[in-house]
């Protein structure tokens, strides 16, 4: 070291000298933002040893933590897992609380808007046989259920009851082979029997070859089994084939698309309108203006206006208004036994209906009384109650309907609505 | 002085320093920076010269000691910033580089001859300017401009003015 400063000594002398004098330049010198030049060359200086010295600090501390400190973080891994073992259970009875919860009000909802009379059950277990589709229930004979009632839930029905117990009621599922339930297509109308075959698929069964029915229709009890009320969503059409004599259809049922575990019974059936199906595009017809003409001659054109925009009562009512007017009677002031209105002048129109296109579009010309729109009698007269107010199967024992039962005779829905009315029960007399 | 041997280097048997009485070490400097303070006042045309670095170029190269030229450079330049507007250290460091290098350089040459000491006085003139220059650049941020045609002719001139400088000051030497 001596030998190296002797060798050097007037270099280093000189460094020495030049090193102070810098040092003394940098004390006196001021930058553009009046800082000394020693200050920015001291941070300059200092502030890459002092980030190296950081990102060692940084880089050891790192280390540590990361390898030689693993054990800690094995035990928090360990921790952490157990926690995020605990927090998916707990996540999962929470969700499946949440689930019960909405279940439950949906059925609530579903039940009040509901005009047939049900009860609620829960499902407690399944049939102990491996090709057997049947549930219990826990209500039974107690709450009011009876063999052949229909099992249903807001999705759609779920099967019928086939045994009744005290305290418990067992539930053949839509999916069994020996059910059966007849149905109609939402669009088409097609009618068919639902039946089951052992698999999560259903077939409708008893579709003539003529009848055209797509898939992704939706079926609908027809309430034609005196079994489950017209109107429960039975299944989506999921495959149509060509068969002999009748159509292959298979169908998903809609009532077991989300699990079985609530359900209603149907104590006191009451059939429902089936739904009316999505608009499809169709043609969009204006029927043109009524002649001027033919407003000219209406005999009431007071009567007429009215009529033009009211329900059939108030034509009706405009009708007999002008009838009174022209004979200068005033409706509700002659006293009893006095001579009323001669209503033979009635101007009588037959065929006259004013929500046809081929008719009075206007609603100008009156209407006789006996006349009257499709399915709405204008003469006041009580309207025909909802068909089979009682439970469907009330009429005939309760007999469930196997996969041998007849087809559903091919008669129009306007027709059977007659015969129900007419005293005939849903299925028919055949039924 | 011997300017009859015509040689420019010589060998280490003819390596001695020069020995200056100290009034004269002290009193030459001082007459150099008074010069340069107070001459050009009234002479502005002597501005040129710089009569400091010829005296640190004497001393350096007469002394033969890397030593003793830094120091006596660091010494008159850092007296020269202090009479001047700039800040300490800039001619301290430029004359301290001079004079170490000057007097490495008169280790290995004929320090009495004329020419060499013309040359010497010329190159270290410039090499001087050069480095005030760059040190100004770098550490003052001052923009002036690289005259070098008026250095050249400054230094030739400074030169000239040193080589009789540097017989009057021969004459100050003690006789060995």
């Amino acid at each position: 070291m001596e030998s190296f400063l002797n060798r050097y000594r007037n270099i280093t002398v000189l460094l020495l000298v030049i090193f102070a004098q810098l040092i003394l330049l940098a004390v006196q010198v001021k930058n553009e933002q009046n800082l000394p030049v020693i200050r920015i060359w001291t941070v300059t200086a200092v502030t890459p040893v002092a980030r190296v010295i950081e990102g060692v600090r940084t880089g050891s501390i790192g280390f540590l933590r990361n390898y030689v400190m693993l054990h800690d973080a094995d035990a928090d891994n360990r921790r952490l897992r157990d926690e995020v073992g605990r927090l998916k259970i707990e996540n999962i009875f929470l969700k499946d609380e949440l689930n019960t919860a909405d279940r439950a009000k949906a059925l609530q909802i579903f039940q009040a808007k509901t005009p047939s009379k049900m009860v609620a059950g829960i499902v407690i277990g399944s049939g102990a046989g491996t090709a057997s589709k049947v549930v219990f229930v826990d209500v039974g004979s107690v709450a009011g259920i009876e063999r052949g009632m229909a099992v249903v839930t807001p999705d759609g029905i779920v099967g019928k009851v086939i045994a009744s117990y005290p305290t418990a009621s067992e539930v053949m599922l839509v999916t069994d082979s020996s059910f059966a339930a007849g149905v109609i297509s939402q669009k088409s109308g097609v009618r068919g029997t639902l039946k089951g075959q052992g698999t999560p698929t259903c077939k409708l069964d008893y579709v003539p070859m003529e009848e055209k029915i797509e898939v992704g229709e939706v079926l609908y009890t027809s309430g034609d089994d005196r079994i489950f009320p017209r109107g429960f969503p039975a299944g989506v059409v999921r495959v149509v084939r060509n068969g002999q004599p009748y159509k292959e259809i298979l169908v998903e049922p809609t009532g077991l698309q989300h699990g079985l575990e609530d359900v209603l019974i149907v104590v006191q059936g009451v059939h429902q309108a089936i739904p009316e199906a999505p608009p499809a595009n169709q043609p969009v017809y204006i029927a043109s203006p009524p002649p001027a003409s033919e407003a000219k001659t209406a005999p009431a054109t007071e009567a007429g206006t009215a009529a033009s925009s009211g329900t059939d009562a108030d034509r009706l009512r405009s009708v007999y208004k002008a009838v009174g007017d022209a004979q200068n009677h005033t409706f509700g002031e002659g006293l009893p036994g006095s001579k009323p209105p001669d209503f033979t002048r009635l101007t009588v129109t037959p065929a006259a209906t004013p929500n046809t296109p081929s008719g009075n579009p206007g609603g100008t010309q009156p209407r006789p009384a006996n006349s009257s729109p499709a399915g709405a009698p204008p003469t006041g007269a009580p309207s025909v109650p909802p068909p089979a107010a009682g439970r469907p199967g009330a009429a005939a024992p309760a007999k469930p309907a196997t996969p041998t039962a007849a087809p559903p005779p091919a008669q129009p829905d306007t027709q059977r609505k007659a015969n129900q009315a007419g005293g005939a029960g849903p299925g028919g007399p055949g039924r | 002085m011997d300017y009859s041997t015509g040689r420019l280097l010589v060998n280490q048997r003819e390596r001695q320093s020069s020995k200056y009485r100290v009034w004269v070490l002290l009193a030459v400097p001082l007459a150099a920076l008074l010069f340069q303070i107070s001459v050009p006042r009234f002479f502005e045309v002597l501005g040129f010269l710089d009569m400091p670095l010829l005296v640190v170029i004497y001393f350096s190269v007469m002394w033969r000691n890397q030593l003793a030229g830094l120091a006596i450079g660091a010494l008159i330049g850092l007296a020269q910033d202090s009479l001047s507007h700039d800040p300490l250290g800039m001619f301290g460091i430029d004359k301290t580089l001079v004079g170490y290098f000057v007097a490495s350089v008169g280790v290995r040459l004929d320090v009495d001859n004329t020419f060499l000491r013309l040359l010497l006085s010329f190159f270290f003139y410039m090499f001087h300017q050069c480095l005030y220059w760059v040190m100004a650049h770098a550490l003052l941020g001052q923009q002036s401009a690289f005259d070098g045609q008026r250095w050249l002719l400054l230094g030739l001139l400074n030169a000239l003015v040193g080589i009789s400088l540097y017989h009057f000051l021969d004459k100050l030497r003690e006789s060995v």
